[in-house]
Parts: C-alpha cells; structure tokens; sequence
C-alpha cells in the first residue's frame, strides 16, 4: 500500500510526476491549474531528485522547451488549461511529428476564446482530433478521480515512451481542484545519462560520439515519397496504440440503456444511474478511459445491444461523434450536456435519458 | 631572404563560382574558369599559381569549405 | 631561387588550411556565396578544435539554415519557427554539462522568436546564440524582416521599407545587451579574411563562456543574402559595407568578466 494523502487533482499531478521520476516540467501560469507548477515550485524536486521545473516565459516556449527535453530522452511534462493548450498545438504537432514522448496535462475550462474558468470538457475535438497541423494523434487519458490523476501521469509517461508520442491528460477543473483521498505512487528515480544512452541513444540527442551518426530531432521532410512513408509509420503506430484501450463499465450487465461520459462528467452519470434505477430504468455507464485510442470496437459490443445510449459531456456534443461511430448508428445515439462551466445535475441527466432516449 | 610559396586545392565539382576568393587574394592568385563543373558554376582555380603565398585567406571566406591550402618557405 | 614545381608545394606537411573535419560531406544548398556556409564552417572549426563534438547539441531554425544539421556532424535539435533558445534551454538545463548553441536568421530570432530570445538571454541561460542577420527572409523569398533597413526594398516593400508602414529596423543585439543575463554580446561579420578571423574568435569565446556559467554569449554576423538582394556576391558584400554597417556597428557591445548573478549583485549592492 502505498502513501495515503488528502490532496487536490492538481497538486496530485506535480507530485505523481516527481515520484514518476520525471526530469523536467515547463510551464505559464493558468486557471485552474496554477497549482501544478506552484507545487512543484514549493516542492523543489531539483533539491530531490534533480527534476528541473521552470516557469516559462509563455505556453508556446513551454512546449517548445518541452521539445527540447524530450529530444534529450528526458521524461519532460508541461500543463495548461484550454486557452493555453491552444498555444502549444504548434509544439504538440512538432512532438508528434518527431516522434517524441511527453506529458502534456490540460485541466480544461469552458471556450471558446478565453471562456470561463469554469470546468468544462470542450477540448474533447482539440485533444483527439488534431488540435495542431497534420496527420498525427495524441495518446488521451481522461482520468475521473484523483486516485487516477496520480495514476495518469506515470501511465502517461509509460505510453509516451512506449510509442514515442506525445500523451496528454485531458482533465477538468472538478478533478483539478477536488480535494480526495489518493494512495501515491512509489518512487521511481530519474534515469542517469548512462541509461538514458543506453535505452534512447539511437535517437536523442544526447551528444554524438564518433563511434555513432547523428541524432537529428526533426518533423522536416521535403520529399513527398520519404514524407508519405513517415505518414504511413505513423498512422500503423496510431493503430497499434488499440492494444492500449482503456475504459470501465458500471452496472451494464442488465443495462438497456447507456451513459457513455468520460472524465468528470461519468462522476455525475454513475449518480444519476442510482436515480434512474430507483425509477426502474436500466441503464448503466461506459466511460472510456483512453480517449485515443478511442474503445470503439469494446462500446460497439456493448453498444448495440441497447435501446439507446446519451452521451453525457460538459460540451455542446463532441465525444458523441466516436460513440456513432462506434455503434455505427444501429442504436439511437444522443447527447445531452450542460457547458460555459455548468456541471450538469444527475436529476437533470436522468431527465434528458427519458426524454432524448426513452421517450424520444 | 625567405620568400613563401603557397598553393591551393579547389574542389572543381563543389565550387559555386561565387568568386569571395578572388576579391579575398591578396596576390590575384585566383580566378574564375572559363569552363564551367557539372552543375553549371565557372569554378575558381589558381590563374597564377606563381603568386600564391598560401595566407588561406581564400579558403576563409569560401562558404562551401571547397579549398585546401598548401605553403612552403622556400630560401 | 630553384623554380618549386606545384606539385612540390600540394604535400601533406605543406598543408595549411583544410575543411573542418566535423564538415559533412552534403553540398550546402546555400546560394553561391551566401554567408550562412562561412558561419557554419566557424562554427564547425571552433567545436572540432575544443574537441567537443559529442558534449555539443545544436538547435537549428526555420529559414534558410533549416538544414544546418545537414553539414556540421553533431547532435541537433530543429525547432519550430523563432523557438529555439526554448529548445535550447531545455536541453542546457536537463544535461547542463554540454555545450548547446541555436543557430537563428533575423526572421526567426527577431520577429517571430522576439519573445523566446529576449526570455532565454534574460534567464541568463548557458548558451550560445549565433544570430544571422541578412535584413531579409531568405528562404520564402526575400520578404521584409525585422532588421530590413530604411528604404531597402524586399518582396513585401517593393518600394523600400517605410516607417510610416513597416516602423523601424530593430536592433536585436543593442536590446539583448541590456539584459542582465547576457555576459558577452557581440557583432561581427564574415565578409574578409579578417573579419572571419574575428567573428571565429567571438564564437570560440561564446563556447568557452559556456563552461564558466557566465551567461548567455550573443553573436549576432552581418551577412548578405546576395540572392535576396539581387546582387551578386561580391556586389553584395559591398553593399553591405555601404548600408548594413553604419546602421549595424561591428564591434563588442558587452563582454562581461563575472556572471550576469554577480553583475547584479553588485548593482544592487551601489
């Protein structure tokens, strides 16, 4: 059993990050996540374990520094919310292109523009879809707890380097400020430059001695024939990461109907299947827990032996797109949510079950 | 007296034909070919061979890195 | 005085000058001419003769020395658009033991990157900043830059740079001078056998300064872009000469003996 604390999502982060044996985190100041880097800060893990934490000058050079480390083979992270994150789809679109591991931590608030500070899941689009330029994808954990923002991060880093991509935890406001009962990780400490050669030493940029060639961290190609064959390396790794698909059922066993809700959002669902069921209806609760790899093949199973599912999201109706897909519309799929950083109710989701799906 | 004696080397087919080196010798070593390499450039090579003092400053303003100098002091 | 066959002269222990080892064998794709194939050459000179290939990690830009890894045989890093000294600082303070450089163009350092290189020289940060600037975007196609002079015409003022529409040339080096984080800040260029003595010396010096923690070291070469211009090499040179110079004076502008810590300490102290 490891160390139990009370903690916030966002403190739980910077310290499940220096446990993870993280080297670097780069970062701006943003609501509501601001307590990542000032725990860090307050922590001084350079005095520990030799983590560098840095505040940046901006999200762009963040990332950008973010970039750097990685190249490095250095297990480097950064975090913003929503307008932040937008800043660095430059630099998140250069890491997948290179092929670089990172962490990239986005406690998301209600868009577009600067929005609210509020929770908000609108980001779902930006963080599975693309977000930045080309063809490439981010590897999505969307935690529902703080036990799992602990988790997150040492998962995150692990699936970074397993496919050197970028990962990113896409999380909110709720579980960013709540404050719950975690079990920490153990310590892992920070790989020396000897081992980091030994596992990375055929591509970071670690200085290069006679007895090897060159490491270059680029995403440049100017021939199209070369170009395309990258594209296609990494659309196959992209398909690969399904061996990687994680997602929770709860009470779907009898279930006629389906909430699928991600993140904070499936909180509220497993409340308001308590209601619903005092009410005789059977529904029950799918929540990826990889956004991408999105378990499609996982919900098409489930999926299609219901009456009719509600995507339940702090969004106008984003993640419901994958859920069609999933079930390749042979069921109704529809969606319901509240956003501008509105939590929905359970009663209020219980409602639009009768009313969108059961009534409908 | 010492009198100096240089040569240089120039790399025919990397040569742009920029001509730096013409202006950066001293001695009016250099010039420009008339025939020209395979991509098109009037390379430079040593008009003079007999002024060359071998001082490199040629080679310090090639930008391609495409000549090799030689000096010897000769009594 | 016997007559020396040629022949006699071209031999092994005759030899002088040769390209710096660490000097790929790739053709520069360079224009003929263009400045960014003598800095490179420098730049390869100074990390071979300290003997630091594998302690050295280079970040390169977007412009045309996109490509610089392409010709010097070390480890890089190409960063997006005016991010490098952000790259760079990641990599000097994760492994602060190498020697981490960004080689950048004026559109990438002054104009887009404006904001990363004045944040990494005021950190004061471990590197070495190899600024060139030819007062035009070379690679796109000769568009205005930060640094175009008054008057100079470029592909986006055909008409000559106007204040009035374009404001005014910025002088990134006079700015980075009055950080604190800067120790030693410089402007060379590359044009003669003497200049290139000098601007080797300056780089030589800003890789050195790496090792005493002093600071970020700036050197920013006045360069041509003679196809950017319109001119032809030589011309170019001239040109620059004429027009660059007066406006962009070669010369030190800060060479700090202690820290950039201790330089404020003792400020703070008067």
């Amino acid at each position: 059993m490891g160390e139990l604390r009370l903690m916030k999502g966002n403190e739980v982060i910077a310290e499940a990050a220096i446990r993870a044996g993280a080297d670097g985190y780069f970062g701006y100041p943003i609501t509501p996540q601001s307590e990542i880097m000032e725990t860090l800060m307050a922590r001084k893990p350079w005095e520990e374990t030799g983590m560098v934490v840095l505040q940046a000058e901006s999200e762009v050079a963040s990332i950008n520094m973010v970039y750097g480390g990685a190249g490095c083979g250095k297990k480097v992270m950064t975090s913003s919310s929503s307008p932040g994150v937008s800043l660095m789809m430059e630099g998140v679109s250069y890491i997948a292109g290179a092929e670089l591991p990172c962490l990239v931590v986005n406690i998301v608030r209600g868009g577009p523009g600067l929005g609210t500070i509020q929770p908000s899941q609108a980001d779902y689009f930006q963080a599975v879809k693309g977000g930045g330029h080309g063809d490439y994808r981010l590897i999505v954990l969307a935690p529902n707890s703080v036990q799992e923002m602990n988790d997150h991060v040492a998962l995150g880093f692990d699936l970074a380097f397993k496919y050197r991509n970028p990962a990113m935890i896409l999380s909110d406001g709720v579980i960013g400020q709540m404050m719950e009962k975690v079990e920490l990780s153990d310590f892992t400490p920070r790989l020396t430059e000897k081992e980091i050669i030994e596992k990375y030493g055929d591509w970071a940029t670690t200085g290069k001695p006679r007895t090897r060639n060159q490491n270059v961290i680029t995403s440049l190609e100017l021939q199209s024939e070369i170009m395309e064959k990258r594209n296609q390396h990494l659309l196959k790794k992209y398909e690969s990461m399904q061996q990687d698909v994680m997602y929770e059922e709860i009470m779907t066993e009898d279930a006629e109907y389906l909430f699928v809700a991600f993140g904070s959002s499936s909180r509220i669902c497993q409340k308001a299947i308590e209601i619903a069921r005092e009410k005789g209806i059977k529904v029950g609760l799918f929540r990826p827990i990889t956004l991408y790899p999105f378990p499609t093949k996982q919900l098409k199973e489930r999926g299609q032996k219901m009456k009719g599912i509600l995507s339940v999201e702090m969004n106008a109706g984003q993640m419901i797109e994958d859920v069609k897909l999933a079930v390749e519309c042979k069921v109704p799929v529809e969606w319901f949510g509240r956003f501008g950083g509105i939590i929905p109710s359970p009663q209020e989701i219980v409602d639009a079950l009768e009313q969108k799906i059961i009534g409908g | 007296m010492a009198k100096v004696r240089g040569a240089i080397v120039v790399d025919n087919e990397l040569c742009k034909g920029c001509g730096l080196c013409v202006v950066a010798c001293p001695t009016n070593t250099i010039g420009l070919a008339k025939e020209v390499n395979s991509k098109g450039y009037n390379y430079a090579y040593m008009e003079n061979p007999e002024a060359c003092i071998g001082c490199v400053n040629c080679a310090l303003v090639c930008p391609d890195s495409v000549i090799t100098v030689y000096k010897v002091k000769v009594s | 005085m016997a007559e020396l066959d040629i022949k006699d002269i071209i031999r092994e222990e005759n030899l002088v000058y040769k390209k710096s080892t660490l000097l790929t064998d790739n053709v520069m794709h360079y224009c003929p001419g263009c400045t960014h194939g003598v800095v490179h050459k420098l730049v390869a000179e100074v990390i071979e003769e300290m003997g630091i290939q594998e302690q050295t990690v280079g970040v390169s830009p977007v412009g045309c020395s996109v490509f610089a890894y392409n010709y010097i045989d070390i480890d890089w890093s190409e960063a997006a658009h005016g991010r490098a000294p952000a790259v760079a600082t990641a990599i000097k303070r994760l492994m602060p033991d190498k020697y981490v450089f960004t080689y950048q163009g004026d559109g990438d350092l002054a104009s887009i990157g404006a904001a990363e290189i004045l944040h990494a020289c005021n950190r004061g940060e471990d590197i070495v900043v190899i600024f060139i600037n030819n007062a035009i975007y070379g690679m796109t196609g000769g568009q205005m830059a930060p640094t175009t002079l008054v008057g100079m015409p470029t592909a986006t003022c055909p008409y000559g740079r106007d204040i009035s529409l374009n404001g005014y040339p910025l002088k990134m080096t006079e700015l980075v001078a009055q950080l604190p984080g800067t120790c030693f800040v410089t402007r060379q260029s590359a044009q003669s056998a003497a200049a290139v003595r000098k601007c080797k010396k300056a780089i030589r010096k800003a890789f050195e300064n790496q090792n005493k923690k002093k600071g970020t070291s700036f050197i920013e070469v006045v360069a041509t872009c003679n196809s950017g211009w319109k001119m032809n090499p030589v011309k170019a040179n001239e040109w620059m000469e004429k027009h660059m110079f007066p406006f962009y004076p070669l010369g030190d502008l800060k060479d700090c003996e202690k820290s950039p810590a201790e330089e404020y300490n003792k400020y703070m102290e008067e």
